[in-house]
């Protein structure tokens, strides 16, 4: 097969087109910006919900002298109350799911509420003896949480056991219904831009349908036939999608990076551009996979034989 | 070369079958006119022999090959050991001379040497050696019909099969054109030429197989186009020939 010969039939073919290749260029360009996004917040999620697992504990409070909630009966815990329950969380079974367990006295709970309060006037009226004891308990897996609630809650002196993963599951859920319409509009976007890349190959072999009738009769075969319209599909795609790899880079160094980042302070928990660049070469795989394919398909009723 | 075993062929939606029980051998070097009314088949069995058509019933055999076993993708090797030529010429117009009948080796992967050493030696061949530079719309309606037996013949196919390569040409220019072929069979190629244009039939003296409604009705060696064995058509008749398809391709 003869290189020069197909790739310039191709090229004709883009240019006789243009209009088309445009629409091509940018549905696909598009399409695949919505996707790189999609890929992003996936892996910013996942990341936040990593770092933030990580960070979250499960929460043992130990009543104090005013509690009448849980197992409290207006007493706070007792040191062997408190005992007790540590015990129970290094011996088997817990000590299989708890990688540690750090017990806060009711006076350092209260210095640690008293600093992170220091602005509310309401602070003033909090003393240790209001507070209860608190062990915040750090597992292998966050998704244990459940066995040492259950395990822990009814200990003497235990007002309350929380997994404080629940308080983030909102701000995920939301992060995921994004990606999700990410997701959906990129879905559709990629189903148009399929579609138009068919119909542009379709018009570009029904204006050279002569040459196609001769090409066939003098026995050229089918890849020769066919490959200058794939190629023709895959150069639109491929500019649609390296623009697309272009727009998700910038879109994470500008905005990510930039405004965003001066919003919550530091970036570090944020995708970088390094995440965007590795996301780039999927887009002009995708891109370019499903212009071949469908410019193939679109082609195939010219080869019949 | 060529054999037709019981071949039937039928276009769905017509009454009668375009073709219904052919049998044919062409053997290698002939000369065969087919011959018969619009309708009759002629164009069919061309489109067979090329396998742009399935026969619906019977073996078709073209160069030791059973169509039938062919795998599609065979097909376009297949093809370029056979050479075809429409009433129409079928160039294209944004290409020289030349480049007409380059495109054809082109296409099929033959080497820049190969092209430029067969393109000049297939337009002398025609008699058109001057015109290589020339556009299809330039040349006379006859020109341009050896424009397409140059593109047919420049790959040295084994077969020729022509479509009415007259029909749009007047007498004068039929004849070179006949001549043409004559000089590409005697080369040994084996043309099937459909037709009918009686004054060429008779003045060759070739084989001639006539068709009439998709039955061979006449198979001679050396024949004549009898023109009194093709019926008066009726209206009813009519309603149930296939017209002649437009395009081949």
């Amino acid at each position: 097969m003869r290189l020069g010969l197909v790739l310039g039939e191709a090229f004709n073919g883009l240019r006789r087109n243009a209009s088309m290749v445009v629409s091509v260029v940018l549905v696909t360009f598009i399409s695949l910006t919505f996707v790189g996004v999609a890929i992003l917040l996936q892996t910013q999620i996942s990341s936040m919900r990593a770092y933030w697992y990580d960070r979250s504990q499960v929460a043992v409070y130990f009543c104090s002298a005013i509690d009448e909630t849980g197992n409290c009966v207006q007493a706070a815990a007792t040191d062997e109350e408190v005992a007790a329950v540590q015990a129970e969380l290094v011996a088997e079974p817990l000590s299989g799911f708890v990688e540690r367990a750090e017990y806060l006295t009711p006076q350092e709970v209260y210095e640690t509420a008293r600093d992170q309060y220091a602005d509310n006037p309401m602070a003033s009226f909090l003393t240790p003896e209001l507070l209860g004891g608190i062990i915040r308990v750090t597992l292998f897996d966050p998704a244990d949480a459940d066995v040492v609630i259950e395990s822990i809650s009814g200990f003497a002196g235990v007002q309350s056991v929380e997994d404080q993963r629940a308080y983030l599951e909102p701000i995920f859920a939301l992060l995921g219904a994004a990606s999700a319409a990410a997701i959906g509009v990129a879905v559709l976007m990629l189903v148009a831009a399929v579609l138009l890349i068919a119909t542009t190959i379709r018009l570009s072999a029904f204006s050279r349908r002569r040459e196609l009738g001769i090409m066939r009769l003098v026995g050229a075969s089918n890849r020769f036939i066919e490959t200058p319209f794939v190629l023709e599909g895959v150069l639109a795609a491929l500019v649609g999608s390296l623009l697309a790899g272009g727009a998700v880079i910038a879109i994470v160094q500008f905005f990510v990076g930039g405004t965003l980042g001066a919003a919550v302070g530091g970036s570090s928990l944020l995708v970088g551009v390094s995440d965007a660049i590795a996301v780039a070469p999927i887009l002009v795989l995708i891109g370019v996979v499903l212009a071949a394919l469908s410019a193939s398909i679109a082609i195939r009723r010219y080869l019949k034989v | 070369m060529i054999r037709f075993e019981s071949v039937s062929k039928s276009y769905s939606g017509a009454t009668r079958p375009a073709l219904n029980d052919v049998s044919l051998e062409i053997g290698k070097g002939e000369f065969v006119f087919l011959v018969g009314a619009s309708g009759s088949g002629k164009s069919s069995l061309l489109r067979l022999m090329l396998k742009e058509e399935r026969p619906t019933s019977g073996q078709i055999f073209v160069l030791g090959q059973k169509l039938s076993a062919l795998p599609s993708r065979k097909v376009p090797y297949f093809r370029r050991s056979l050479g075809v030529v429409f009433q129409d010429f079928r160039l294209l117009p944004n290409k020289t001379v030349y480049d007409n009948v380059a495109f054809t080796l082109q296409v099929i992967g033959k080497s820049r040497g190969f092209i430029q050493e067969a393109v000049p030696d297939a337009l002398k061949t025609v008699g058109l050696a001057g015109k290589a530079n020339r556009m299809p719309h330039e040349l006379s309606g006859g020109e341009q019909q050896r424009v397409a037996i140059a593109r047919a013949v420049v790959n040295k196919p084994a077969i020729l099969l022509a479509d009415e390569p007259t029909g749009n040409l007047d007498p004068a220019t039929s004849q070179g054109i006949m001549a043409l072929l004559e000089r590409i069979n005697l080369g040994g190629t084996t043309v099937v030429m459909a037709t009918h244009e009686a004054g060429i039939v008779d003045r060759m003296q070739r084989r001639v197989v006539e068709l009439l409604t998709g039955h061979i009705v006449r198979d001679e060696r050396v024949g004549s186009y009898v023109t009194q064995a093709i019926p008066t058509i009726t209206d009813a008749d009519l309603d149930e020939v296939e017209p002649d398809r437009e395009e081949l391709a």
